[in-house]
């Protein structure tokens, strides 16, 4: 019997190529492609006024440089606004090449392509560009505050406003026992993959036809922009995507400006043109995320119990808005985690800026919008002096109230419905994990030996896996080689390795004998993209869909030959016999030979192949066409998986911090995981996505801040100066898994990418207010913050947490608004 | 689209190609093959193999020393390929994850960064596994780091921990986030090599 691949911990097939330099990324492509290099704005926002292109050409080696004017067509167009939501009030978009007016610093005003990279920057620095400067509108406070705009047709800097309830949240707060008032700060930070963004055009002259190799993270939405941006049919057109070294979010928008540049350019030239991003160029010409102002009043009973949420979140969209509302929606609905809140009410306003573009990063909005509920599910319990695990237990939304609808439109237009999960199971566990009970003796002996430790608990659920659909192709070849192809694109996730597993289990054949592609429209037009933890879920399925097809078919065929009903069939290890026979003479035939006779034949090309011709099978009907009335020639299946709405996620981190008395550093002790993502194809994976989805959480509390400053300028715009997490900084993560399976799919899987992420910063900053005795308001948080706020807590400026009823009653809506109602950012 | 008016001129053979610069001959040898360069002075390590020779087998991350992706051996010791001009290392004998195996012949390193799941989107690994390489052989000479009980003492192998693997590995970044298998799998290595 074969081995069960679905769920084992199988190593990753893709590993031994990229543990010896294999890998094959879009800057490892296109040896002897001319090079482009972009003029960008040195200014936030300033009016094109002249742009002199002569001293560029005269810079040798330089084959063409381009402005706005010299686009073709729609490529001059604004960029499509991808995500069209109902509450966008103004969507604003770029183009390509700046035209009239540059929004942010970075952005791409012309491209000098030329025999090579040093070659076309040496000609960008020879381009001159004057500038009429404008005001520069920057940080959510100057956004809201509208007294200068970004765009002059979006009114206040608003792009886009929504307001959604369920229950009667005003209503709920007034008649509440208690009231808190929470004014928090989510900080601008960004993916930062080890590799930039990057394309190649190639443009076949002969053919009229455009292959693009572009480091994204969807194929067939770049595909079909390309098409559209330079009025190509789309089969004319191809997108592939080689191995990319990691996207987190930033490479979902699309098309980028220099996608669009770079095929131009490749069509009108004849020549393979190529554009890799610099370490620099990503960070003020990409997109970054997170940064918000947020609000939340609460409202609750004596037993912690939310009566009532009103929560107004401020987002800092950046200058343009091509990718929606993804971020901001997500904040308002994630925020309600695993709570029942029948009164709630969330308000997002989305604000331009002149920044870099704000579009999804690993948690797309998640973090913070759990930021907020967690911080304010700490606060109750501090309120009251309860346990916070209790308050949290006291809330939960039930097993029993699966499906639970939430009554708030997800960012996919669907309903909010969790399809399953066991938030108590999950808070046991993950108690048990960190030992909760027990830390108050540890506290206690911490404190004998002069060290200041907490404690903190995060919280989350994430829709996955949303719509519109994905595919799956399978395909067997005559030598019993197993093709598999999903249109939607890999940046580490392990997925040749992971949609192996479930091909080998669907079919019955040797993992090892499957091969799997992804994002190449050449193999699969129909798709979508990698994002939204969505692969596994949406791939996944598609494929074990498309794997039955083949499946049935087979032994459709192999019922014929072996004159067995095929309902007594089975495969196994790639052969195909009567069930319980033992695999003998008569009773079995190999899935490769079934793969030769579902392609009648003319010709014999191989030995193999005499069989599936006219003279080779004795059986033939000479009566009937050799391919049936219905039927396809060979074994292949296809199929699609489309599911009506997002299956939800969930899980809950615990963090033990200590806290240096004297220098305010900050260093974390233990980090535990409960994870539920229903089924799991392949733990290791699922395990190493929690690992690193807690990496780049770790990065969001403690070190990654994107710093503006009053113009514009990004002033931590390198590795040395925008801080991430290295082996130094990620402790040990210990995890814990429960799996509750989704109804939803056939799998019962739900998606992992995101996971780690979400609830990191809450978790880190419960803890580090748990070791200290004052609200953590602020996020991310270092030695240095931390420091500041031991000051002002010293003099008054921040009160402690009260630990419950020290002044003899619970909270009230006057004494409690425990922050300044507007926390100006840059403040720390 | 504006266009030279000359026909295209052939191409530099340095960077920079206003302005003449002198080049200088380099030879270096690449996981075990001579290569010989005519080079502008100013031509990193990194672009001499990736732009001229094709070496892809190093990676590029930040081009300024800041994320060791670009890490490989250069007679043994490990250096930041981005920063090390080639002209200076004329001669050298210069290893990438390349030379340290082939995908049907993992060297020890990476056979355990495949066991460990050390890796997800892989573009760091190669300058994680050629940094580990050289750390192991800096660990082995006794070479203390900030994390070492006794930074004094320089003769003893040092005992690497994982605080100690930690602090060695602390100049290569994984945005995937892969730490906590990367420092298990060089554990292994470390263990079953002494």
């Amino acid at each position: 019997m074969t081995t069960k691949m679905f769920g084992a911990p199988v190593a990753r097939r893709e590993d031994p190529r990229l543990v010896t330099g294999g890998g094959h990324y879009l800057d490892d492509l296109g040896a002897g492609a001319l090079e482009a290099a972009f003029v960008r704005s040195p200014h936030a926002h300033a009016r094109i006024v002249d742009i002199d292109v002569s001293g560029a050409l005269d810079v040798a080696g330089v084959v063409a440089v381009w402005t706005h004017e010299d686009l073709p067509g729609r490529a001059g167009d604004p960029l499509p606004l991808l995500i069209p939501h109902p509450s966008i009030v103004s969507g604003v978009t770029g183009y390509a090449l700046a035209r009239d007016e540059v929004n942010h610093v970075g952005e791409p005003v012309a491209m000098v392509v030329a025999t090579d990279r040093y070659v076309a920057e040496d000609a960008c620095a020879a381009i001159r560009v004057d500038y009429e400067f404008l005001p520069a509108v920057v940080g959510v406070a100057a956004a809201r505050d509208g007294a200068d705009l970004v765009h002059p047709d979006a009114p206040g800097n608003v792009g886009a406003q929504l307001v959604q309830e369920v229950g009667d949240a005003v209503a709920a707060l007034e008649s509440a026992p208690h009231r808190l008032t929470l004014d928090l700060d989510f900080q601008r930070s960004a993916c930062m993959p080890m590799e930039g963004k990057g394309v190649l055009a190639s443009w076949d002259t002969d053919a009229g036809h455009l292959t693009v190799h572009s480091s994204t993270q969807t194929a067939s939405g770049v595909r079909a922009a390309l098409a559209a941006k330079l009025d190509l049919p789309l089969a004319r057109v191809d997108v592939v995507v080689p191995d990319v070294g990691g996207g987190f979010g930033v490479k979902i928008n699309h098309p980028w400006p220099e996608e669009v540049c770079v095929s131009a350019a490749a069509i009108r030239l004849g020549r393979k043109v190529k554009w890799v991003e610099d370490r620099r160029e990503h960070f003020v010409s990409s997109a970054h995320e997170r940064g918000q102002l947020q609000r939340a009043t609460v409202g609750f009973d004596d037993e912690g119990r939310i009566l009532g949420l009103d929560v107004t979140l401020w987002h800092d969209h950046g200058a343009y808005l091509p990718y929606g509302v993804i971020v901001p929606m997500n904040s308002a609905v994630q925020l309600v985690g695993p709570y029942k809140l029948r009164n709630y009410r969330v308000e997002y306003v989305s604000l331009y800026t002149n920044t870099v573009i704000v579009t999804p990063y690993r948690g797309a909005g998640r973090p913070q919008g759990v930021f907020v509920m967690e911080r304010t599910v700490d606060a109750i319990a501090d309120a009251l002096g309860l346990d916070r695990t209790l308050v949290r237990e006291r809330n939960f939304i039930t097993p029993d109230e699966m499906p639970y609808d939430v009554g708030l439109l997800f960012q996919d237009g669907r309903p909010t419905v969790y399809d399953s999960g066991d938030f108590p199971a999950s808070l046991a566990k993950l108690k048990a994990l960190v030992g909760w009970d027990e830390f108050e003796a540890y506290r206690e002996q911490a404190r004998a030996q002069g060290r200041r430790v907490g404690l903190g608990i995060g919280c989350y659920v994430e829709g996955t896996g949303v719509g519109p659909y994905e595919g799956g192709h399978v395909q067997i070849e005559t030598s019993g080689r197993v093709n598999v192809a999903t249109g939607l694109t890999t940046q580490g996730q392990g997925h040749e390795t992971v949609f192996a597993q479930i091909v080998a289990d669907e079919l019955g054949v040797r993992v090892e004998d499957v091969h799997v592609t992804t994002g190449d429209t050449r193999r699969m037009g129909y798709s979508v993209g990698t994002f939204a933890s969505r692969a596994a879920v949406m791939s996944g399925n598609a494929i074990a869909l498309a794997a039955r097809r083949a499946r049935e078919k087979a032994l459709r065929i192999a019922g014929d030959v072996l004159e067995v009903d095929p309902r007594d069939l089975e495969i196994v290890d790639g052969v195909v016999s009567v069930r319980g026979s033992g695999g003998g003479p008569g009773s079995s035939i190999p899935l490769a030979t079934v793969a030769v006779l579902s392609n009648p034949l003319r010709y014999a090309f191989d030995e193999s192949a005499k069989a599936a011709t006219q003279f080779g099978s004795p059986t033939t009907d000479p009566d009937a066409p050799p391919v049936a009335r219905g039927e396809e020639p060979g074994l292949e299946g296809k199929d699609f998986y489309s599911p009506p709405r997002a299956t939800f996620a969930n899980g809950m981190h615990a963090v033990i911090v200590e806290t240096d008395p004297d220098t305010a550093d900050i260093r974390i002790l233990r980090y535990c995981v409960v994870h539920d993502c229903g089924n799991m194809i392949n733990p290791t994976i699922v395990e190493g996505q929690v690992h690193g989805g807690v990496a780049q959480g770790v990065g969001g509390a403690l070190y990654e801040k994107l710093v503006y400053d009053p113009s514009g300028q990004l002033l931590n715009a390198s590795f040395m100066d925008f801080l991430m997490p290295f082996a130094s900084e990620v402790p040990h993560i210990e995890t814990d898994h429960l799996e509750t399976p989704s109804p939803l799919n056939p799998l019962g899987i739900k998606g992992a990418g995101e996971a780690g992420t979400i609830p990191a910063s809450a978790a880190i900053a419960s803890a580090i207010e748990d070791a200290e005795g004052f609200p953590i308001h602020a996020m991310p948080i270092s030695p240095y913050d931390l420091w500041e706020l031991r000051r002002a807590h010293a003099a008054g400026d921040l009160p402690s947490l009260r630990h419950g009823a020290r002044d003899g009653g619970g909270a009230d809506a006057s004494a409690t608004s425990d922050a300044a109602p507007d926390v100006p950012e840059g403040q720390r | 689209m504006a266009t030279p008016a000359a026909p295209l001129p052939p191409r530099p053979a340095h960077p920079g190609a206003a302005g003449r610069v002198e080049t200088v001959p380099v030879r270096l040898r690449v996981d075990g093959v001579d290569r010989e360069l005519d080079l502008d002075p100013r031509v990193s390590v990194l672009d001499a193999l990736r732009d001229r020779l094709g070496v892809t087998s190093v990676k590029k991350g930040c081009d300024h020393g800041q994320c060791g992706a670009c890490t490989v051996l250069a007679d043994g010791r490990r250096i930041l390929s981005c920063l090390a001009l080639a002209a200076s290392y004329d001669g050298a004998e210069v290893t990438t994850s390349a030379g340290l195996g082939a995908p049907d012949r993992l060297g020890d390193l990476q056979e355990a960064f495949v066991a460990r799941d050390a890796l997800q989107c892989g573009y760091c690994t190669p300058g994680q596994i050629c940094s580990a390489e050289g750390m192991l052989a800096e660990a082995r000479a006794g070479m203390p780091s900030h994390v070492s009980p006794d930074v004094r003492d320089v003769d003893s192998p040092v005992e690497l921990t994982d605080d100690e693997i930690r602090e060695r590995m602390s100049g290569n970044l994984c945005r995937c986030g892969a730490y906590v298998n990367i420092v298990a799998a060089i554990g292994d290595v470390a263990r079953a090599r002494s």
